[in-house]
């Protein structure tokens, strides 16, 4: 026992206890009586203001986005779809240990770096607590197994349903659809809100984003009770959205398969008109990429891989690529020639192999070495391709002639397909070299841009162009991917030339491809109907004067560009086409077939094409004159 | 019942002192507070299955934490008072090297040790503390001449502070606050005298600025300016708030009845089976049901405080005295937060909240009382 125990006093002790106690008892009752009237006043006071929070909060206006417009072939063939797709999220609230669940995830259904990246960079956005957060869009139907039977010790998982935009040819009509993707910031401000309230995505490229306004529909509204991770419980209201409209365009599926596999392995474009209404049949640019890999949230590394490919498979070739025309310019300057009155038919000249300006030491190349020989005609010029020619006819032309009918025939000038994007090449002119380079025009530029070199430059898209109007004889109607509802519309215009003149011509390009001296007679064989084309070979380097060129040397790269512009059937021109094959060396060998396969295909497709003509011209003489 | 009359013409409580005892006295059992305690765990247990969206597991996993405490708390009364203050020492000394252990080798979330593991079990050393400081106090001042005299006031400040000290380094304040005021209770009850309260009152002026500058950290400045103004962080930290105001207020008077509180069902309510339960009931029951609950609370808290006014010793005056005040600190500081007048801590409501550490640790407090209840007369 200690002192102090000795000193305690029972009695008093009780009594001060007692009196605490009491104290405390009255303390905790205030305090109750405090907790009590906080409870009054939320739940009696404020019992109004808070019962419309509560049912703002359960009962909310969300809004139903519509069912994008879905884009058929000309045939009905379905190129851009609507599927379910089963995505998985993450309520970060109710994951627990997140790194361990992504882990876990990892080990499941395998997750890659990139996903992790993109979750944890919309993580870091603002976001409502319990608001799913997406880690892996379009689950196949063996993780969304997996994830079924391991959920119990997933905790936070979420598996939801989302309509994804499906490109059946994803590969071969990725150019020309372009792809939808997520609305990112930089876009989000050009939209407008409510139209795209529920909308995730939108039109990047092509088609679907130029006419993303009616692809996109009209956003409906539905009033539903949810809970706080806006999982809707029950529907209380709903207007429908209106779904998008569908697009039925002039694009056959199978000739845009066809020029994809003619392209093979090459680097390069193919076009091809419908010349009566000037609808695009195809358009093909190689290599491409698969437009659904772009749907779903393509990899970072593989984006860059694409992008900084050298072969450059994002690049639209058939309006972006520009290219020198080359001598597929030809039967348009003949034309020029004819109609300008600068020469006649019967005008002809000897062709040394070069040709040289008044006054000047420089030579001017054709393409064959020791040229054409003798008493070469525009005929000849044309369906040997003979340089030496048109350096001639073209310099007593002038630029201002040759860059006037160019311009007649869209060189120079975007085409206006109905495209988000588009170049408009290059026809020179002297008023163009002054704006462009400051530099007064010299006779030199005239005899390149003669051939369609120097500056010239057009698209593959342009070609095809120019080519259903040499075709139809001058008629010109803008080309067009989205067929129109309302009837066909006449030719805005019309080149004024005579008859003669365009049957010169015709003939002319047509034993291009007939005739045993033509530059591509090598794909006349079997050919049951007659085609006209035009060969070309477009310069990548300069060649210094008395240089030799030696194809074997110099790198692919830089080799020569190989083009080829061909229409059919000569009598009833239906099909337009351009080919442009890079670094393909010539026209005649590596761009021709694909011409020649597009439009086999075509008038099998289309046997009609040729019914038009049958009894007028024997087919058996076309074989070969 | 051959004893029927007679456990009916006398309490439980007061049979103890004419040595008349019932069958609920030989195991030491008060049966007022017993069936009080029983109806609570019941009314919890109907809360909770609405609170965790009819989650029979969530029932299941609470009816064994009751019975877990059940066994815990008629042990625990079985001890002798005079056996609880010989060996009040051992628990606070064990709890503050478990406290010291947590510093090292303890186990974390969200920034935060608090957790130890030994052998696959997990638990929270802290909760120790809650039972064991108040534990402490009494048993050193019990046997001390009443009021305090300056040392022995000083000296319980000191064992009042350890514990709650190591606890601010975990950091959880909240519960650090929370163990220094049950210590605190008993220096009070004791008859700590009005002067040194007055030094404490000013004291708490000085150093409370100090505190928000200097010792808070980011996050606990951050809860508690919530409090003030929780429409600044409307998704964030203000949400809880917010939402369980929400839930409070459209309860209205009757409530929107059992399972049918649209916050707490559509999960707009956060930890609603846990820490913020009471605005489940005051959703679906209304202030009828928080009047009620209310009333239970205190009518457990009225017969704690007649056991503790009818003990037998100073040593279990003041341990029945220091747990029961303790525990209206815990409905205090739940309620207070979840209606949105104190900052949020992590404290849950007794018996009603979702836990078995919480429940648990309240039995053994309640084994305590039930010791002290029927305590024998000691000799001198």
């Amino acid at each position: 026992m200690n002192d102090d125990h000795a000193l305690k006093n029972p009695q008093m002790e009780f009594r001060l206890f007692v009196g605490r106690m009491l104290f405390a008892m009255l303390v905790v009752l205030v305090m109750a009586g405090v907790l009590v009237g906080r409870y009054y006043y939320l739940q009696v006071v404020r019992y109004d203001g808070l019962t419309t929070l509560s049912d703002r909060n359960r009962v909310l206006v969300e809004p139903v986005p519509p069912t994008r417009g879905l884009i058929y072939d000309r045939n009905g063939v379905l190129l851009a779809d609507n599927r379910s797709s089963f995505n998985l999220s993450i309520v970060v609230e109710r994951a627990g240990e997140l790194e361990e669940l992504i882990a876990e995830l990892d080990e499941l259904i395998g997750v890659s770096d990139s996903e992790k990246k993109r979750f944890y960079k919309q993580l870091d956005r603002r976001r409502r607590p319990y608001e799913p957060v997406p880690l892996r869009l379009d689950l196949n139907e063996k993780e969304q197994g997996v994830l079924a039977v391991n959920e119990y010790h997933l905790p936070g998982v979420e598996v939801t349903v989302q309509l994804l935009r499906d490109y059946p040819l994803g590969r071969e009509t990725a150019h020309v659809l372009g792809y939808v993707g997520r609305i990112n910031d930089r876009e989000i401000q050009g939209l407008d809100p409510v139209r795209y309230s529920g909308t995730l995505v939108t039109g990047k490229t092509g088609l679907e984003k130029k006419y993303e306004d009616e692809l996109l529909g009209e956003v409906g509204y539905q009033t539903v009770e949810t809970n706080a991770r806006s999982r809707v419980m029950q529907q209380l209201e709903r207007t429908d959205p209106v779904p998008g409209k569908d697009l039925h365009l002039y694009l056959d599926s199978r000739l845009q398969q066809l020029a994809y596999e003619s392209l093979q392995g090459e680097r390069g474009a193919v076009v091809a008109i419908e010349i009566a209404t000037g609808g695009v049949l195809a358009m093909a640019s190689a290599p491409t990429f698969d437009a659904n890999e772009f749907v779903t949230g393509i990899s970072f590394d593989h984006y860059d891989e694409l992008l900084n490919s050298p072969d450059r498979p994002l690049f639209d070739r058939v309006l972006q690529g520009q290219y020198p025309p080359g001598s597929t310019v030809k039967p348009i300057f003949g034309l020029a020639a004819l109609e300008s009155g600068v020469i006649r038919s019967s005008y002809k000249i000897d062709d040394p192999g070069f040709y040289q300006l008044k006054n000047e030491e420089r030579k001017f190349r054709d393409w064959k070495k020791g040229g054409h020989g003798n008493s070469i005609s525009l005929y000849d010029a044309i369906v040997q391709s003979c340089d030496t020619f048109f350096y001639d006819v073209g310099v007593k032309m002038t630029i201002d002639t040759l860059s006037l009918y160019g311009s007649y025939f869209g060189l120079g000038e975007k085409t206006g397909l109905d495209m988000p994007t588009e170049r408009a090449g290059i026809m020179p002119s002297r008023a163009w070299k002054k704006g462009a380079r400051g530099l007064a025009w010299y006779p030199g530029d005239t005899v390149n841009a003669s051939i369609g070199q120097g500056f010239s430059l057009v698209t593959p898209m342009q070609l095809a162009e120019a080519t259903a109007r040499l075709a139809s004889r001058g008629e010109v109607r803008p080309p067009q991917l989205v067929r129109k509802q309302h009837a066909l519309m006449p030719p805005v215009n019309i080149i004024q030339a005579s008859e003669a003149n365009w049957d010169y011509v015709h003939k002319a390009m047509q034993d291009v491809v007939h005739n045993v001296r033509g530059t591509a007679q090598k794909i006349n064989r079997g050919l049951n109907y007659h085609m006209a084309g035009k060969t070309g070979t477009a310069q990548v380097i300069g060649i210094k004067q008395d240089e030799e060129y030696d194809a074997e040397l110099v790198a692919k790269r830089n080799r020569d560009h190989a083009l080829f512009i061909a229409f059919a059937p000569v009598e009833n021109p239906k099909i337009a086409v351009s080919v442009i094959v890079e670094n393909g060396e010539q026209g005649s060998s590596a761009a021709a077939p694909v011409a020649r396969q597009i439009i086999d295909a075509y008038m099998k497709y289309y046997p009609e094409a040729l019914a038009d003509i049958t009894g007028q011209q024997s087919l058996r003489a076309a074989g070969g004159q | 019942m051959s004893q029927g009359d007679f456990v009916r013409q006398l309490d439980s409580g007061s049979s103890a002192i004419y040595g008349a005892p019932s069958h609920w006295h030989k195991i030491h059992m008060d049966l007022p507070l017993l069936l009080l305690l029983m109806v609570l765990a019941g009314a919890g247990l109907f809360i909770l299955y609405s609170a965790s969206g009819q989650s029979a597991h969530y029932v299941n996993r609470q009816l064994s934490y009751y019975g877990v405490g059940l066994l815990v708390m008629l042990i625990t009364a079985q001890i002798p008072t005079r056996f609880l203050e010989r060996w009040a020492i051992i628990p606070y000394i064990g709890g503050v090297t478990l406290l010291v252990g947590v510093l090292f080798f303890g186990i974390g979330a969200k920034g935060a040790q608090r957790w130890l593991e030994i052998g696959g079990f997990r638990f929270q050393p802290s909760e120790i503390l809650k039972i064991a400081v108040p534990l402490m106090l009494t048993s050193y001042l019990a046997r001390r001449p009443l009021p305090p005299s300056f040392k022995h006031v000083f000296f319980s400040l000191i064992f009042i502070a350890i514990p709650p000290l190591l606890v601010v380094l975990q950091p959880d304040l909240g519960t650090a606050i929370l163990i220094a005021v049950s210590g605190f209770f008993v220096l009070f009850l004791a008859g700590l005298p009005k002067r040194y309260l007055g030094f404490a009152l000013l004291a708490a002026v000085v150093v409370l600025p100090l505190m928000w500058l200097y010792g808070l950290r980011d996050y606990q400045r951050q809860r508690i300016l919530t409090m003030f103004d929780p429409e600044a962080d409307k998704l964030g930290a203000g949400w809880n708030i917010i939402q369980s105001t929400i839930a409070i207020g459209s309860g209205g008077v009757d409530g929107k009845g059992w399972m049918r509180g649209t916050q707490s069902q559509l999960d707009f309510l956060p930890e609603s089976h846990t820490d913020f339960i009471i605005a489940v009931l005051a959703e679906e029951f209304g202030l009828i049901g928080v009047l009620l609950l209310m009333t239970l609370f205190l009518l457990i808290i009225v017969r704690c405080v007649m056991i503790s006014l009818r003990a037998q010793s100073m040593f279990g005056r003041l341990l029945a005295g220091s747990l029961t005040l303790t525990f209206f600190v815990y409905i205090f500081v739940n309620m207070g937060m979840v209606s949105g007048i104190l900052p949020v801590v992590g404290v849950p409501l007794p018996f009603m909240s979702y836990g078995g550490t919480s429940i648990v640790t309240l039995m053994l407090g309640f084994g305590m009382l039930m010791s002290v209840s029927t305590e024998r007369k000691r000799p001198g």
